[in-house]
């Protein structure tokens, strides 16, 4: 593109910032969020009752942090193409994990409300992190050394995690009464909810990896070329080992939250269809499923729009159910706009453009 | 047990072709499990044990065949148990709210299943998306439809549709139902589809090498949207028959059936690469997925949540295995494609392979046709 | 039938004519306004060197590639090929280098498939493996055709697909390099079918590499070079001579390709040596030793262990027996990093899979090896990154707009450049080279070559793989000749010729 003047230059800026992959996703959220503004006229207030800031976008944000937690996990495994769909059947396991060994009475001594859970509270966290972290292991395993297909792979604990977070509960909905779990899901901390500091945190842990050690730009060649990437000194089965690790670690940790949001494990329908979730929120972020380049930001972004688009169909009054309808139509408008063949016809119309002039 | 065609039947070397090994173990597993039970628990073995398991689960049979097709054809079809939901849905929806007749209801919702799966086929063909990630989205969609049309469950009553389904077909004193009958006639056409017909053995050429399979000039766009064609359809006619076990429309109805019809058909000896795969195979899939939903019955003490351990256990087994053999067989082929890469200014040389040729021939010649 | 006829008259009207062909692919112009004729009865050879739209033609012809530009016309009416199925339809036939069958599919139904035989609605097998055995017995193949196809070796299904293309009336065959898998017995076979077939009025298209068998079978060859028509010819007006330079282009190339340029060179201290080393399914038996300072040539054909040879020095194929020594130290590798992290670096053949991560720029390229080496935490700084990506595009003359450009979209023999600077950024002590030169144009060539040679002054050992023997005996200080994946001999520096080396390739004494 040839700028000969100041207008020019203006529309090649605005032309190269819409092609900045993370425009659409923004442009989504942003349209979805006014929409709901146009419903809701209170849509963007904000009020702060006892030192806790309240409102939609609060709301929004707290209640997307667990899909957050799992798609940011989710993205380092798509861009090294791969998938795991067992992030659903993980989050249950951690979940039952930690309500299990939680549990917890209330005692009235002297008066006095105490709470007592069955083991300390921090070793019940730190197993049910450690449950997360071993199903990511056992799916690395399978995909890095059995050298199994990724979707084949984590669709075995997909199959059986369901099962094991059952035998766990012994079938039942447990139900945790130890009032000082109930902060990681349900607390602030300088007036915001906590689990928005824990997703912070996760998101700051990952870019750090990304951008100041070599990580990032390992996983974008595995995800690329495999085998050129182990040719060229990668060590490609630890890193998609680490990886997958990783994806069962924060999925673990969504399993914390959740449980301790509802204050209960259901081992059939804690985290049910997340992995889809999960997926679709990485997609939408702009990384291409076919592994390589991945954008966390985008990522962060797609799991807003999921918890805005689920938020709006129940503010305006469509039935809840139609989420899925409306997410299975996201999935195929972003799939066919991701895909070569439409990118093929963009480009050509792009070179004929430019070639016309 | 095999599809009888002529290129299996007088052929004992294929008996020993390592691709048959998981098919064998699949109906030595079958024959094992179902020895046990006979064994363990008072009443498991008779005739009409042996034919519940086909009364409860004709449908799944019906879904793992079209399943069958598809992974032979190297892709996966997740939206079959979104499928399955959403037919028994419209199925009492149109019965029970609307009355109209069975015989209308009926070939409106296959048509339907059918041009679903054709729409998920168009997406994979002709936008080269990934089939687990449209199938996904299937899923998601199925499913959303079914609540859309109502969150309740819909029993049917009606008469024609009751007396349909509960008709039953007495053999040796013992019975089966129709669904039983349905699901053998779609197992029967399967076979000849899978053995007999071009269109079968151009799926098998699809997944066992997609680019040579066009190159030689078969129709590939069309088949692989055929596949999920005829996997939509299995899963509407799936519906039905679940339609007729269960007399109800729910949006929770077949919920996890997509896993259990991939289970079938990778326990049967299907490969999940593609290419390779048994219609019959499936069937025993479905029937060892049957046999632990009885035996855990019959114990009692076992809790309904084992069924999804045994079933994940039983895939990463059976996962693990053809993953060894597979790497067995790259193992050996990694050299030959070393070698087809051409000499450019080199007179030409005899091979390694070449010169296995011998042996290979006097190996092979006592087998043949 | 074609007696005297001086070209461009024709002899009769040809049965298939390319006008005006174009093709681009994104960052290569494949063809430019290629015209190919081919007339009944006759085999046509295409030649051209590696790049020089050989291929990129046959897959227009085959409607793998429909064309950009250009008209083809089949028998005087102009079709449109746009997509295999309708090549077929219209009669050609092809058999491609690497077997194009269904492996998991029998050898009956790979030569039928699409066209099986019925009765009753259903596959007629018991007549479908009748006609597919006395069809291959025609090609004096007597095997099993119920066995799945990747039972057999190579050679037997090349044969499948030949017996595929005659297995239906087809009006033009085109082969494409069908036998750099077959060996001389087997090549006089087909070459037996071809007459016949010739004879009876088919229009072959036959494209090869080996000099040999374009003579043994042709009356006409087409020489295409950089995706351009050169000429077409009859095949007793061109001396070989001539058609070397017509596909080279340039006479002063030839010359400077049988002018020796290794230069007894200082060979220092023995960097790697290899004893007895092998692994199963690879090379058995290896005694190598390389020297710091001097260019190990790896002599041998095709099949007969050379890149299994570099995997096992690189650490890609474990060493399973005997043992590898580094700088006189006993050394283990399990996997490429171990090699790299003992200074070896490897350009492998196969530049696309292999080598290059097209959609990664060409400075990520470049410092891959370089940032493996020195692990995940101690990562190079944009700074450093831009500063060692543009140090090597200057040195190596690697032609790109900038150093952020995806690699994927420079040329091959850029992408070769790139790859050598990503190990020479790893300041490597021993660099191995499988094929250096596959696929680009002449002037690229010889300038890797030259950067090849200025880094063995520099103290760099290197390990020369190339099947182009002329090559290998110009660059190398001493070639080691392998057969049947076992090292057979070596020759030291200044006897080295080409004659010694395809000596102990065929077995006989020197």
């Amino acid at each position: 593109m040839n700028q000969t003047s100041n207008t020019g230059g203006m529309r090649a800026r605005g032309a190269a910032l819409a092609r900045h992959p993370l425009f659409l996703p923004l442009l989504a959220l942003v349209a979805l969020l006014l929409l709901n503004r146009a419903f809701n006229p209170h849509f963007f207030q904000i009020v702060n009752q006892d030192g806790h800031w309240f409102g939609s976008l609060i709301d929004i944000l707290n209640r997307a942090s667990p899909l957050a937690l799992v798609a940011l996990g989710m993205t380092p495994v798509i861009a090294t193409r791969g998938v795991d769909v067992s992030v659903g059947a993980v989050v249950a396991i951690s979940a039952a994990t930690a309500a299990v060994l939680i549990g917890g009475q209330m005692h009235i001594v002297n008066g006095v409300e105490t709470y007592a859970s069955n083991v300390p509270m921090s070793v019940a966290i730190l197993a049910a992190l450690g449950v997360g972290l071993l199903c990511g292991l056992w799916n690395g395993t399978l995909v890095a050394w059995v050298g199994m297909q990724p979707i084949i792979a984590t669709l075995i604990l997909m199959v059986a995690g369901r099962g094991i977070a059952q035998l766990l509960t012994a079938g039942q909905i447990v139900t945790i009464y130890y009032q000082p779990y109930f902060y990681l899901g349900a607390g602030y901390l300088f007036g915001l909810p906590f689990a928005v500091y824990l997703v912070a945190a996760v998101l700051g842990l990952l870019w750090w990896l990304m951008k100041h050690t070599a990580l990032g730009l390992f996983i974008t060649a595995i995800g690329i070329n495999p085998v050129a990437s182990g040719f060229a000194g990668i060590k490609a089965r630890t890193i998609t080992l680490c990886v997958y690790a990783f994806c069962g670690l924060s999925a673990g940790l969504a399993g914390l939250l959740i449980s301790s949001n509802v204050k209960s494990a259901d081992g059939n329908n804690a985290g049910l269809l997340m992995e889809l979730d999960a997926i679709l929120a990485v997609t939408l972020g702009g990384t291409s499923l076919g592994g390589g380049h991945f954008s966390l930001i985008g990522t962060l972004i797609g799991a807003l729009i999921i918890q805005t688009l689920t938020y709006t169909t129940y503010s305006i009054g469509v039935p809840p159910e139609a989420n899925l309808v409306v997410k299975a139509i996201v999935v195929f408008v972003v799939c066919v706009t991701q895909s070569d063949v439409v990118k093929k016809l963009v480009i050509r119309e792009r070179m004929t453009l430019e070639g016309g002039r | 047990m095999k599809p009888l065609n002529s290129t299996e039947r007088f052929s004992l070397g294929r008996l020993f072709d390592a691709r048959l090994l998981p098919l064998l173990i699949t109906l030595a597993l079958f024959l094992l499990m179902f020895g046990y039970g006979s064994v363990a628990y008072r009443g498991f073995f008779s005739l009409q044990v042996f034919l519940n398991l086909f009364i409860d689960n004709a449908f799944l049979l019906i879904v793992a065949v079209g399943m069958t097709f598809v992974v032979i054809s190297g892709g996966i079809d997740l939206s079959v148990g979104g499928v399955v939901a959403v037919t028994t849905m419209i199925s009492a929806t149109l019965i029970q709210n609307h009355h109209l007749s069975l015989w209308v209801v009926t070939p409106l919702v296959l048509g339907m299943g059918a041009l679903f799966g054709a729409f998920q086929g168009v997406l994979i063909q002709y936008f080269r998306l990934q089939p687990f990630i449209v199938t996904l989205g299937g899923l998601f969609l199925t499913r959303g439809l079914c609540f859309l049309i109502n969150i309740e469950s819909i029993t049917i009553t009606d008469p024609v549709y009751t007396s349909l389904a509960e008709y039953r077909f007495a053999i040796f004193g013992c019975f089966v139902s129709a669904n039983v009958v349905i699901a053998l006639v779609v197992f029967a056409v399967a076979i000849w589809l899978a053995h007999y017909s071009t269109f079968g053995r151009v799926i098998y050429a699809i997944g066992g090498n997609e680019r040579s399979a066009m190159l030689m000039g078969l129709p590939v766009a069309r088949t692989k949207v055929l596949v999920y064609t005829l996997s939509g359809f299995c899963a509407a006619l799936g519906g039905v028959t679940f339609t007729f076990y269960m007399l109800s429309g729910y949006g929770l109805h077949a919920q996890g059936m997509e896993l259990d019809a991939l289970a079938a058909t990778v326990i049967g000896g299907t490969l999940l690469t593609g290419g390779v795969g048994y219609i019959t195979g499936t069937l025993f899939g479905v029937m060892i997925l049957g046999v632990i939903q009885t035996l855990i019955t019959f114990d009692g003490t076992l809790s309904s949540w084992w069924t999804r351990i045994a079933i994940g256990a039983l895939l990463c087994i059976f996962c693990v295995m053809q993953r060894l053999l597979e790497r067995h067989s790259t193992g050996k082929k990694r050299d030959s494609i070393g070698h087809q890469k051409g000499v450019k200014a080199a007179p030409p040389a005899r091979q390694p392979e070449a010169a296995s040729l011998g042996p290979n021939l006097t190996l092979e010649q006592p087998h043949g046709v | 039938m074609n007696a005297n006829t001086p070209l461009p008259a024709a002899p009769a009207l040809p049965i298939l004519h390319m006008r005006g062909i174009d093709k681009r692919f994104p960052g290569v112009h494949a063809l430019k306004n290629v015209e190919f004729r081919l007339f009944p009865g006759e085999v046509h050879t295409l030649m051209g060197q590696n790049g020089a739209g050989k291929s990129t033609l046959i897959k227009v012809l085959t409607g793998v590639h429909p064309a950009d530009a250009g008209e083809i016309t089949l028998a005087g009416q102009q079709v449109h090929l746009t997509a295999p199925e309708a090549a077929e339809a219209a009669g050609i036939r092809t058999v491609y280098q690497e077997v194009n069958l269904c492996p998991n599919l029998s050898v009956a139904e790979n030569i039928y498939i699409g066209r099986f035989p019925k009765r009753a609605g259903r596959i007629d097998w018991a007549t479908l493996n009748r006609a597919a055995a006395d069809l291959l017995a025609g090609l004096a193949l007597h095997i099993d055709v119920t066995r799945p196809l990747n039972t057999y070796p190579i050679a037997v299904q090349q044969m499948v697909a030949i017996a595929r293309a005659l297995s239906v009336d087809a009006r033009i065959l085109i082969l494409d390099e069908p036998t750099s898998s077959l060996d001389e017995d087997e090549v006089q076979k087909l070459f037996t079918v071809l007459r016949q077939l010739k004879a009876r009025g088919m229009a072959i298209l036959f494209v090869t590499h080996f000099l040999e068998q374009t003579y043994g079978i042709s009356d006409r060859i087409t020489v295409l070079r950089n995706g351009e028509l050169e000429g077409e010819y009859r095949v007793d007006e061109l001396p070989r001579l001539t058609l070397i330079h017509k596909m080279v282009g340039r006479q002063i190339d030839l010359e400077s390709l049988n002018q020796p340029q290794a230069n007894a060179a200082t060979a220092g201290e023995t960097f790697l040596n290899a004893r007895d080393a092998g692994h199963s399914g690879g090379v058995q038996g290896l005694d190598l030793e390389i020297r710091a300072g001097e260019v190990l040539g790896l002599g041998g054909l095709l099949g007969s262990g050379r890149t299994e040879t570099a995997r096992l020095l690189f650490g890609v194929d474990g060493c399973d027996s005997g043992q590898l020594a580094v700088g006189g130290k006993q050394a283990h590798f399990k996997s490429p990093h171990d090699a790299i992290q003992h200074g070896i670096g490897y350009c492998p053949e196969d530049r696309k899979t292999e080598g290059i991560i097209a959609d990664l720029s060409v400075r990520e390229n470049i410092i891959l090896a370089l940032q493996a080496k020195r692990g995940l935490f101690r990562y190079l700084p944009k700074k450093r990154q831009y500063a060692i990506a543009d140090e090597y595009i200057k040195q190596l003359g690697i032609k790109t707009p900038d150093a952020d450009r995806p690699i994927g979209l420079l040329s091959g023999g850029n992408q070769q450049k790139a790859l050598l600077a990503r190990w020479m950024a790893t300041d490597p002590k021993m660099l191995i080279l499988d094929e250096p030169t596959r696929g680009i144009d002449v002037a690229a060539k010889l300038e890797i070559m030259d950067q090849v040679l200025a880094l063995t002054r520099k103290g760099l050992a290197i390990l020369f793989i190339s099947s182009e023997m002329g090559e290998v005996v110009r660059v190398s200080h001493r070639i080691a000749v392998l057969r049947d994946r076992r090292k057979v001999g070596e020759l030291p520096a200044g006897s080295v010729d080409e004659q010694a080396v395809f000596q102990l390739i065929a077995g006989g004494e020197q």
